[in-house]
């Protein structure tokens, strides 16, 4: 398939309001493109891998932007920018957890355009996908990641059905750590969803990664005051420290009591097409006092029952890696 | 011969008779759309360095392109074109972006900079510019646009970084010539800490 470098022929919408831009979506469906950032959109277009007939801008919707404190937590407005969260005092204070994987997403010049729900409903970067091939994802019946002499180094360890790609959003890691509610809008509906059944695994839908419908739009995420100012580790190992995607990250939140934990919810990015919750870990943890014999003794717990492929064995010590430096006192 | 079909207007009305055909058939969509839907006009008014242009763009163009080939900014350069290199970053609004994946439609109401636009009105390199060249910092200058606008954006936010705050402000720029450390002794002594 060639590539071309220059963008294709496609409307551009930019509705002033959310409801003109649901309406929008709707009339498109799949058809249109709800472009926040853009920083992940322009790439598909270029490459003519994905080819809407539409563009629907919604960065600059003031509805859409913005972080509010509320009863229930914290409020972000799909279209608010990384670099608008990473400077955020009360998320810094509170949430530092989402500052610091936002910190680590792609590059400054990204990071200041990016919006937080482009981040989360990015798609995978499976190479094979990327290029416009015609794989389990993109409607095919052959999966090109998962073959004798397929390179799937990046690729998925748990949760594999047909396709192996992995989920790419930092921020997705820690939301789900955090337990953060989505909120959908369509034309005619409003749901919530907790973040964890926001993003979907191949068993569920093969060609996307989140719950979104045709039509529907991410419009705000909430997080819950139940982890706010908790004990918190991030962490994101990558080939290179810019631009690039984890291999494998970690977002963890603790409450403790004393010195032994309270709870905990660790989340792996990397590993899974959806951001990969280790609950062997989780529970193991649980009462016990954060330490070097703790992080040892339950660390082996992360990898249990994953599948690697050809070239991403490694990901299963990285991963135990990472849980033993996110419980180590 | 008729007098008012010269062979040269003959021309001139066939070339512009084929592109409005052609610019009618290139966007189904702009031939749905009703009044008030937010479909986007094609001849708009934008901010580069200060001043008003009026300029008419295509739906999809991005910044790099209309300020390269229409309002002839050829300082801003385009590498990857795929917002992986930096050679096209901005300032929208003094922050830094890659123009190559920004649309021109977004920045209507915002000011952009671009490298030609951060001299002083005398013609005098800009404090980063001088010290790029003080310092050698480019070495084949393909990139160096760019990083001469990260390295601005840094200083008008952080007139005193360190170095570790400079590393992290130019790190969306690549720099194939591997020229990073003269960059960073550039923008060391644009901040005043070396001379």
């Amino acid at each position: 398939m060639a590539s071309y470098d220059v963008m294709p022929d496609v409307g551009l919408f930019q509705p002033a309001t959310v409801d003109d831009a649901l309406r929008l979506a709707d009339r498109f469906l799949d058809e249109g493109w709800l472009l926040g950032g853009g920083q992940d959109t322009y790439g598909w277009l270029k490459d003519r891998a994905k080819n809407p007939k539409a563009l629907i801008d919604i960065s600059h919707i003031d509805e859409l932007r913005g972080i509010r404190k509320t009863d229930n937590g914290v409020d972000i407005g799909a279209a608010t920018t990384l670099r608008e969260i990473i400077g955020d005092a009360s998320i810094g204070r509170d949430y530092s957890l989402l500052v610091d994987a936002a910190r680590r997403v792609a590059s400054p010049q990204i990071r200041n355009v990016g919006t937080l729900g482009g981040n989360l409903v990015q798609d995978t970067r499976c190479w094979y996908y990327r290029r416009g091939l015609a794989c389990y994802r993109a409607g095919g019946n052959i999966c090109y990641a998962d073959g004798p002499q397929a390179m799937n180094r990046e690729h998925s360890v748990f949760g594999a059905s047909r396709c192996v790609a992995v989920s790419p959003s930092d921020t997705a890691t820690a939301l789900v750590a955090l337990d953060a509610t989505m909120t959908i809008r369509s034309a005619d509906s409003s749901r919530t969803l907790p973040a964890e059944r926001f993003f979907v695994g191949p068993a569920t839908h093969i060609t996307r990664m989140t719950a979104l419908e045709p039509g529907e739009m991410l419009t705000a995420v909430t997080i819950p005051p139940t982890w706010a100012g908790k004990r918190f580790y991030f962490e994101k190992v990558a080939d290179r420290n810019v631009w690039d995607f984890a291999l494998v990250s970690i977002a963890a939140a603790m409450s403790l009591d004393g010195d032994a934990v309270a709870d905990a919810r660790l989340v792996c990015g990397g590993v899974a097409c959806t951001p990969h919750r280790l609950k062997g870990v989780e529970r193991a943890v649980r009462g016990k006092t954060l330490s070097d014999e703790t992080a040892d003794a339950v660390a082996p717990l992360a990898t249990k029952g994953a599948k690697p492929l050809n070239y991403n064995h490694f990901k299963l010590p990285l991963i135990e890696n990472l849980v033993r430096r996110a419980l180590r006192g | 011969m008729n007098p008012q079909l010269s062979r040269r207007r003959f021309i001139k009305t066939v070339i512009a008779s084929s592109v409005a055909a052609a610019s009618h058939n290139s966007f189904p969509v702009a031939k749905a759309h009703h009044v008030g839907d937010g479909y986007v006009d094609r001849l708009i008014t934008i901010i580069v360095n200060g001043k008003k242009r009026r300029v008419d763009v295509m739906p999809q163009e991005t910044l790099a392109y209309t300020l390269r080939y229409k309002l002839g900014l050829t300082g801003t350069k385009i590498g990857c074109n795929r917002g992986e290199c930096g050679a096209c970053t901005v300032l929208i609004d003094d922050v830094t972006n890659y123009s190559c994946s920004t649309l021109t439609h977004s920045v209507r109401t915002r000011n952009v900079t671009t490298v030609e636009g951060v001299q002083s009105d005398d013609g005098s390199l800009h404090p980063v510019q001088q010290a790029f060249v003080d310092e050698l910092s480019p070495q084949c200058g393909f990139c160096t646009p760019g990083q001469v606008m990260s390295a601005v954006a840094l200083l008008r936010e952080n007139p005193n970084p360190t170095r570790e705050e400079a590393r992290q402000a130019l790190s969306g720029n690549i720099c194939r010539c591997g020229a990073y450390d003269h960059y960073l002794n550039g923008v060391m002594r644009a901040a005043g800490q070396r001379s």
